[in-house]
């Protein structure tokens, strides 16, 4: 159901402020999201003013340096830093998007790292992605068939079936398309969301495949696919520049098909 | 506290097997209202200037009855379809079917009181 303000203890507060070094001359003020479960105070802003001739191009490198030489109580998820894991999703500026990716110089004043919206914050910018998580694995995210492997080789694919899949595979799950989606804030105890649908159309067009009538059949409901209304923030949003929201049209036209042929 | 496991709390009540008409229709009355929506707007047009009789005489057309009974039928179906979506998007679980059904009844109702009224005075004459 949708909320439209936040609870009393989700309120944010103004934080500290820990100031750059005074030979510092290439300033940057980053605003902080922070929240500890156990302090059982309201969530806070804390400001950083970090040196920038001293810290690495990429926003996550701003948040490492952070936590290295100013803060290290502050908590966030990061690991291969080339946007091909996709754990430090957060919302930077307003946009969702992955801070390894994304140059400090493409913004201008301060930066505002926030974690990624409408999820449970488990500890400052680390979200809750049980159910994220429990969605995709909804979808069985595998291949399914009738027909018994072949013998002696693998279960072939022409290079135009194989080229459907691209823009599908390359998703990283990151989950910064599902959480800029209202649709999704309102109702993601139900509704899939852009990031888990199209992963739910790479298998509805992988040509191996063999159960595109059981996907579909799962697909149909209300609530799961039609809660997209092609608001197109998960396209517009998409770190990897992938559009879930042709993977969710073209799903609505492959069920219009079955139906209407 | 639910002692539930995440897949179960996604997997739910499985899926409603529907929606697809719904979302279908939508669009396809979106897309006959639009050159009905001309008929609409010459009636309105009339309504506001010209004298009683002479609307009347264009609302007896047979060409034009059937395009303004239609454009009416078509616009409560399709009204009926969009505050539904509204409806699912915003409202609580416990108010959700009320508020639908409330709709979709009203909605009738309405139909049928105006396609009445425009059959009342084309047929009065």
């Amino acid at each position: 159901m949708a909320e439209f303000t936040l609870p009393k203890n989700s309120r944010l507060i103004k934080g500290e402020t820990f100031n750059a070094p005074e030979v510092a001359v290439n300033v940057r003020n980053f605003e902080v999201y922070r929240w500890d479960p156990e302090s059982g105070e309201n969530p806070r802003v804390d400001v950083y003013q970090l040196d920038m001739d001293s810290c690495g191009p990429m926003v996550l490198d701003a948040i490492l340096k952070i936590k290295n030489e100013v803060d290290s109580s502050l908590a966030f998820r990061r690991s291969c830093r080339e946007g091909v894991c996709g754990s430090c999703a957060m919302n930077i500026n307003g946009k969702n998007t992955l801070a390894c990716t994304k140059a400090i110089d493409s913004y201008s004043g301060t930066i505002k790292i926030f974690p990624l919206p409408h999820m449970q914050v488990v500890k400052d910018l680390v979200p809750d992605m049980t159910h994220f998580y429990a969605q995709y694995a909804s979808i069985k995210p595998w291949l399914e068939t009738q027909t018994p492997a072949p013998a002696d080789s693998e279960r072939l694919q022409s290079k135009e079936d194989r080229a459907k899949l691209d823009g599908l595979y390359d998703c990283v799950l990151c989950a910064c398309c599902s959480t800029s989606c209202p649709s999704y804030w309102w109702n993601s105890e139900r509704y899939l969301g852009p990031a888990v649908l199209l992963q739910a159309y790479r298998w509805l067009v992988d040509s191996r495949d063999e159960n595109t009538g059981e996907r579909l059949d799962e697909l149909e409901d209300p609530f799961k696919l039609y809660r997209c209304h092609t608001i197109m923030n998960c396209t517009d949003t998409c770190p990897k520049g992938l559009n879930p929201a042709k993977a969710i049209a073209e799903t609505k036209k492959m069920l219009l098909q079955r139906q209407q042929g | 506290m639910a002692y539930q496991a995440p897949l179960a709390k996604v997997r739910g009540l499985g899926s409603a097997k529907s929606g697809t008409a719904h979302w279908w229709m939508q669009r396809v009355t979106a897309f006959a209202l639009v050159p009905l929506t001309f008929w609409l707007l010459s009636f309105l047009t009339m309504g506001l200037n010209a004298p009683y009789q002479e609307t009347l005489v264009w609302l007896a057309e047979p060409v034009h009855t059937v395009a303004i009974v239609a454009w009416l039928l078509l616009a409560c179906y399709h009204g009926a379809l969009g505050l539904q979506v509204v409806i699912e998007d915003y409202a609580g679980e416990n108010i959700k079917i009320i508020a639908v059904w409330a709709v979709n009844l009203s909605f009738l109702l309405l139909a049928l009181a105006a396609v009445i009224a425009v059959l009342r005075i084309v047929l009065a004459g």
